[in-house]
């Protein structure tokens, strides 16, 4: 579905993605995991088309398209989600507006008809449901005043009413508290089929036992310098990240 | 001959015209007005009140007074798209500043509300007007004696002591220019007795592309527990002048609502002031202005706390594009006897562009020591990441800005209580900004 070939990238001027290599398929869950400022926001940027992040070199096919040459909202009518690990609160601009808009947005795109205001709503409640959510939030402002947990939570609303076929979490467990963050897996789970796929931004393993994930990867330095199967992010919550650094090096002395 | 000289030179042309008919009252504030005048230079820059807009294009031209012209007349078909609707109200009239009796509807009004032209009514009942006209506002400029000396017709709304005036006034000032250029003179009046309730929405709209000057002079008496809302949506044509100067005065336990909507006009200036003159008064002014191509716009507004215990509230918030210019100065006096007064003020302004510009100041003179005050201004842009936020849910970049267009004037928009009304506003923003429209919400 996704596939991300020696994938270079510049933030102001200067060189944070330095060649990523990645092949996700239909119905699979990657995690990255790596340091603070090691790219891992960068990536899932890059990936969803944000302006301020600039593509020097490499490419990315999305169901065999050229991805880069899309604008971001094409993108997002492709299918590509990200759950921002920083969701924008936008004052005066309510939620309901927020995804009544963006909904027929790609349902225009794919052709469809735009849900009558019924549909809508019946549709809210069914995914809020999901979640837990309190129907509240949906007519307040986008974000505003929401605690950092239901920010977390209303992102994978988001996911949930626009039903992506790839959908990046940048830290969606962090400020979750334990109850949280089994609704939010939960709500990842019930959307996980065989048609659609994860990658997985993550510093802690907890998230993984409730969001299993095919493959792990560490993301060092813009690069990914190792990857395994769910054992290795057992491995970094144990032994940190030292462990691989040494070993890259020697490989790159070798 | 320009400017001033043909002013006076047509004051002449006026008076004949008159011939004596009018209220001496009227004809001593119109000499007066006219010795002020020959007096008073226009404003230049050099002016500190008139730093920022420079009125020497309005000078260049020599508006003939309405008065001296032919008032063009419209049918109610042809004026039915320039009227807010979808609500009920009471409407009146003004075609080039003089009332038009066949195209207003003023239905079933409470015992003893006066509601008209100014021209009528100070014929009918000379007693009446000459109590309150003139008696708020004072002339401050050539532009305040230019209308004053023109006296003749305009709104007026006058609420006995406890009465509720229930359906808002829709005045309707249109303006045009057919064969010469035309200066319209609007003088309006709105008094509202002990504990009474009326609400006017002056709606000024420009009738073709020609252009014209608009100078207007409004005086509020808002008396003893009163209240007024004066919601003024102005979209003259946009090559069009635009001044006018609100004076409000405000007696104890009144509340004053002023809404500021500004859309058209090549040069607009907006002098809105309100002293207090009475304790626990409430103020709020609430503004909008949106503006592109090379239109400027400047509100100065003037908030005269004299009296203990009263609050303001202001918030002014500007959209720019293009090469427009606007100035926002926000005064507010705390006289030494007003302690506990609150006075809160905003003014914040979104540049869409990057030769848009705005100058902003706040004016705080605060001679009592127990109040609380505040200002802040801020300029800025669409916000980047807000924008890449709502595309990346798949919303294209231009419905995207609109929706952050919208989220930015939405608590200006959000005082405005008539729904309908609201709602039109709303969709005049986007069509103003050539912009995709937004629904408001309901
Ligand atoms: N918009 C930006 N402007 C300037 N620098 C940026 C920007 N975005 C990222 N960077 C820089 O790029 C580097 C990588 O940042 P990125 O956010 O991708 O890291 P991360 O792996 O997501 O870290 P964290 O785990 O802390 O979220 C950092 O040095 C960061 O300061
Ligand atoms: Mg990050």
């Amino acid at each position: 579905m996704l596939s991300i070939k020696d994938l270079h990238a510049n933030v102001e001027g200067k060189e944070i993605l330095k060649g990523i290599n990645l092949e996700i398929k239909a119905g699979e869950v990657h995690a990255i995991m790596g340091p603070n400022g090691s790219g891992k926001s960068t990536l899932a940027n890059v990936l969803t088309g944000n302006k301020s992040y600039e593509v020097t070199g490499g490419g990315v096919l999305f169901d065999g398209k050229n991805l880069l040459e899309l604008d971001t909202e094409t993108r997002a009518r492709q299918g590509m989600f990200l759950a921002f690990q920083y969701p924008v609160e936008i004052p005066g601009i309510s939620n309901a507006t927020f995804l009544k808009t963006a909904l027929n947005e790609i349902r225009k795109y794919k052709g469809e008809a735009e849900l009558t205001p019924k549909q809508f709503l019946e549709k809210i409640k069914e995914k809020a449901k999901i979640l837990g959510l309190d129907e509240t939030l949906i007519s307040r402002y986008v974000n505003v005043g929401f605690s950092g947990g239901e920010k977390k939570r209303n992102e994978i609303f988001q996911m949930l009413m626009l039903e992506p076929k790839f959908v990046l979490l940048d830290e969606t467990d962090s400020g979750l508290d334990i109850d949280a963050l089994r609704i939010v897996s939960d709500g990842v789970n019930v959307y996980k089929n065989g048609k659609n796929a994860f990658l997985v931004i993550t510093h802690y393993q907890r998230l993984l036992n409730y969001i299993q994930p095919d493959f792990v990867h560490v993301l060092y330095k813009g690069r990914i310098i190792k990857s395994g199967g769910k054992e290795l992010a057992l491995e970094l919550e144990e032994k940190g990240y030292d462990w691989i650094k040494t070993e890259e090096v020697e490989t790159e002395n070798a | 001959m320009t400017g001033k000289e043909f002013y006076i030179e047509n004051f002449n042309t006026f008076q004949m015209k008159l011939n004596g008919q009018s209220e001496s009252f009227l004809n001593e504030i119109r000499k007066e007005a006219m010795d002020r005048l020959s007096e008073l230079e226009f404003p230049t820059n050099r002016n500190e009140e008139w730093k920022y807009t420079d009125v020497s294009p309005i000078l260049k031209h020599n508006f003939i007074p309405a008065v001296n012209t032919t008032i063009p007349e419209f049918t109610k078909e042809e004026i039915k798209k320039f009227l807010f609707h979808n609500f009920d109200y009471h409407l009146l009239v003004f075609v080039n500043g003089f009332f038009s009796s066949e195209l207003s509807i003023i239905s079933q009004l409470p015992k003893g509300v006066v509601v008209g032209s100014l021209k009528k009514i100070s014929k009918e009942d000379p007693e009446l007007i000459s109590r309150y006209v003139n008696k708020i506002s004072k002339i401050e400029n050539a532009f305040n004696a230019l209308n004053t000396a023109y006296i003749l017709d305009g709104l007026v709304v006058i609420v006995p002591d406890g009465i509720a005036v229930e359906k808002p006034i829709q005045v309707l000032y249109l303006n045009t220019s057919e064969n010469e250029l035309v200066l319209s003179l609007p003088r309006n009046l709105i008094i509202a007795g002990k504990n009474s309730q009326v609400s006017v929405i002056a709606n000024y709209s420009g009738f073709g592309d020609k252009l014209y000057f608009n100078n207007i002079t409004t005086e509020i008496f808002v008396d003893e527990y009163a209240v007024v809302d004066l919601c003024k949506v102005q979209s003259e044509n946009e090559n069009s002048y635009h001044i006018e100067k609100v004076q409000a005065q405000q007696k104890k336990n009144s509340l004053f609502n002023h809404y500021n909507v500004t859309f058209g006009g090549a040069i607009v200036r907006n002098d809105i002031n309100s002293l207090l003159d009475g304790e626990n008064t409430e103020t709020h002014y609430y503004g909008l202005y949106m503006a592109n191509g090379k239109q400027h716009v400047d509100n100065h507004t003037f908030i005269d706390h004299a009296k203990p215990n009263c609050m303001s509230n202001e918030l002014y918030k500007g959209i720019l594009d293009d090469n427009s210019r606007g100035v926002f100065n926000g005064k507010i006096i705390v006289r030494q006897d007003a302690q506990k007064t609150n006075a809160y003020q905003q003014n914040k302004t979104i540049l869409l562009s990057k030769s848009a510009t705005i100058d902003t100041k706040p004016q705080l003179e605060i001679f009592a020591d127990d109040v609380k005050c505040s200002h802040g201004a801020t300029v800025g842009h669409l916000d980047e990441i807000s924008e890449f936020y709502i595309r990346s849910r798949g919303v294209p970049q231009e419905l995207a800005k609109s929706m952050l267009i919208r989220a930015f004037a939405n608590d200006v928009i959000e005082t405005i209580k008539i729904e309908p009304l609201k709602e039109q506003i709303n969709h005049m923003i986007f069509d103003h900004l050539h912009r995709v429209e937004i629904e408001n919400e309901k």
